[in-house]
């Protein structure tokens, strides 16, 4: 039995430089036990590791594989490179259209691994919530310079932080940002990304003057003759909205939807206002 | 007023509009422009409110001042709701700072009609330019557009904004003169003409070597889109989808929404009392999407001599199957991509998941049960090595049987 350990979080380069050698002194998955150290990325036995037998090519993998490789290792699943392994292990030993079998339970795993990696990314990348941080007066650092901060606290249920933080770049070029989370951080100051250890709530500030203007858009873009409480939890899962500065207002609003429309429609007609003038009657055109 | 009491009013008055897709525009970023804002194809929904629908855009009217008195409108004339007015300032400052804190991917912006129309689309059309030009944003902007604007101010529109749209409003000419009598269709329709060519024309112009070499104008990528008011009116789900399906290929809509009427603060006299079933809404949208993707017609959903409305308590792919019993059961190791299409319970991305899988193996119920596929709907319309459909009950009693089916994924 051999012992791999990798980096803490996704360690995608550290599984795929010991699978490679791994697969070329040809060592089968049952031999293995992969352990996330939270340490360096080493190989524990590393004298006992077989070398390569021969130089033989590193056998040709299916860009499609890689691809799926790079969400499955951001998943939370501890047994997540165990998996990963043992699939590049098939399918360079006679399974070379293992990945069309989308119903073989590993493949199938794996799929529904990747599947809840990209929503936990879709959803972080919806419900990050950056406040700004103000200066001791009050007003934004620097309001009308470039120079004031904004700092997200955001619980990913996946290692997805470096996956997702290029998107943030992209879009909030132009901001200094922070986005911590419980096992890393992202920070961007303007012109470069660079990534640091975890972090506490109590780290990010705990609120921000806009959120008012936020939360009064909240509750007046909902339609209270419309209740569906259901469809709103299944793409807003409860487990967000503790970091969700909007979600307060929830109960509330469901609370008093009924009572709010039956009011609308027992209220009666009221006198036509008279005040605003019809448009001038438009020639039809000829 | 403050900023803050006039955002209550002019949310209010704009959550009507059903549409906050923020999907479709061109991949762009920040990373040149050193400004604020992305689009990258897929649209986010930021939040959910209780109703459901996804928060995606700062959806608002600049103002809620309306010259037209169309029935069904909250903001219409002779109604007594509060009004207001925002500067295209005041949109502009909301819009950056939602954006920066990532409440948003963008703004939604419409208006009620004030002087003319070609004042109003002009104050539209500033909130925009500042944005782009002032602000640096690439957020996604969708602008409602209003139909007898100038060309000018249009060409303008769809320089600044990822989508316009035009509300068709109602099903039928007859509706619309009656509820809303300032409106016209012949002005909407040739609005909607005339948007579906400048956003071709500005297509193929970017194509061209010179227009890629020096940026052609942009003119409204992410398309147009527009809204039908359902139930307003007496018009049936079939006068709807016709409605719909040639709004979809006269004017290459991206979408159609459909917006049940529902009871609205101070509403007018002559609005029916009842609203319709939420549920016929949905109906529609699953009808909708039959004819853009599942290769469905019009008279396959809502033929002519039948009910002219879709069925409530049975989805209208389930309905075809049913008056279509001879055509089923479909092998699904062998069957064609359109015939699988027509399986109720089975959508495209199964259906190409399936044909992808059945060249490798022969298919079997437990292939189709770990890709989810709803069998108690599904299992009676189809062959399999290891399934064929036990018995063949009567259509009526298969009904009844999808039906309670369904619940039971409900409650499941």
């Amino acid at each position: 039995m051999k012992t791999i350990a990798l980096k803490d979080g996704a360690d995608f380069d550290g599984w795929r430089s010991a699978a490679r050698t791994l697969l070329l002194a040809d060592v089968p998955p049952e031999q293995l036990t992969w352990l996330v150290s939270g340490e360096a990325s080493l190989l524990l036995d590393q004298d006992e590791l077989p070398l390569p037998v021969t130089a033989k090519p590193a056998p040709r993998i299916p860009v499609e594989f890689l691809g799926l490789m790079d969400a499955l290792i951001c998943h939370s699943d501890p047994q997540r490179y165990g998996l990963a392994y043992r699939l590049l292990w098939r399918l360079t030993h006679g399974e070379r259209n293992l990945l069309q079998l989308i119903t073989d339970p590993d493949v199938l795993r794996a799929r529904n691994a990747e599947k809840s990696v990209r929503r936990d990314s879709h959803k972080m990348k919806a419900f990050v919530r950056f406040r700004e941080v103000l200066a001791a007066d009050g007003e934004p650092l620097g309001a009308s310079a470039n120079n004031s901060v904004f700092i997200a606290w955001f619980e990913p249920a996946h290692y997805i932080v470096e996956r997702i933080a290029p998107f943030f770049v992209r879009r909030f070029t132009g901001m200094r940002w922070s986005i911590l989370t419980p096992y890393r951080s992202a920070h961007w100051d303007g012109s470069a990304l660079s990534y640091g250890k975890g972090a506490n709530k109590a780290d990010a500030p705990s609120e921000d003057l806009f959120e008012t203007y936020w939360r009064t858009y909240f509750a007046n873009i909902f339609n209270p003759a419309r209740l569906k409480v259901q469809a709103m939890k299944s793409e807003m899962p409860m487990k967000y909205w503790k970091n969700l500065p909007e979600a307060e207002l929830i109960p509330q609003l469901i609370h008093d939807a009924r009572p709010r429309m039956a009011a609308m429609i027992e209220a009666a007609p009221t006198k036509p206002n008279q005040k605003i003038p019809a448009p001038a009657k438009r020639l039809p055109k000829p | 007023m403050q900023t803050l009491a006039k955002l209550a009013i002019l949310a209010d008055a704009a959550k009507y509009d059903a549409s906050c897709a923020s999907s479709g525009a061109e991949s762009r970023n920040s990373l040149k422009s050193g400004g604020i804002g992305s689009t990258e194809g897929m649209g986010i929904c930021h939040a959910y409110t209780p109703d459901g629908r996804c928060i995606s855009l700062l959806k608002i009217l600049l103002t809620n001042f309306c010259t037209f008195d169309c029935v069904y409108c909250v903001n219409r004339r002779s109604s007594n709701v509060q009004r207001a007015r925002f500067t295209p300032d005041e949109v502009v400052g909301l819009t950056m700072n939602f954006y920066k804190r990532n409440y948003i991917e963008g703004l939604f912006l419409s208006s009620g009609i004030i002087r003319s129309s070609d004042y109003t689309m002009e104050q539209l059309v500033e909130v925009a330019r500042k944005l782009r030009v002032e602000q640096k944003f690439g957020g996604y902007i969708h602008l409602k557009t209003i139909p007898d604007a100038s060309p000018e101010l249009l060409a303008a529109a769809g320089r600044w904004a990822d989508r316009l749209s035009i509300n068709i409003e109602l099903p039928t000419e007859e509706g619309l003169q009656r509820l809303a009598p300032e409106k016209n269709l012949r002005d909407i329709r040739g609005a909607m003409g005339n948007l579906r060519l400048n956003i071709e024309n500005a297509k193929e112009e970017r194509k061209t070597p010179a227009g890629k070499l020096k940026g052609a104008p942009r003119f409204s990528p992410a398309g147009q889109s527009t809204q039908m008011i359902v139930g307003a009116d007496a018009s049936t789900d079939r006068n709807i989808l016709q409605t719909s399906s040639s709004l979809y290929s006269a004017y290459k809509m991206r979408r159609v929404y459909y917006s049940a009427f529902s009871p609205i603060p101070d509403s007018a006299k002559s609005l029916p009392l009842q609203a319709p079933p939420l549920v016929r809404e949905h109906r529609l949208y699953q009808a909708d999407w039959l004819l853009r993707f599942y290769g469905f017609t019009v008279e396959d959903i809502a033929p002519i001599n039948a009910d002219e409305n879709l069925a409530l308590d049975i989805d209208p792919k389930a309905a075809w199957a049913l008056r279509n019993r001879e055509i089923f059961p479909v092998d699904v190791q062998r069957a064609p991509r359109e015939m699988l299409l027509k399986v109720p319970g089975l959508g495209v991305k199964t259906v190409d998941r399936l044909i992808a899988l059945r060249r490798h193996k022969t298919l079997r119920y437990d292939d189709l049960v770990q890709l989810k596929a709803p069998m108690k709907k599904a299992a009676p319309f189809i062959t399999l090595a290891d399934h064929k459909p036990v018995r063949q009950p009567e259509s009526a009693v298969l009904r009844r049987e999808l039906v309670q089916a369904r619940q039971g994924e409900l409650f499941a």
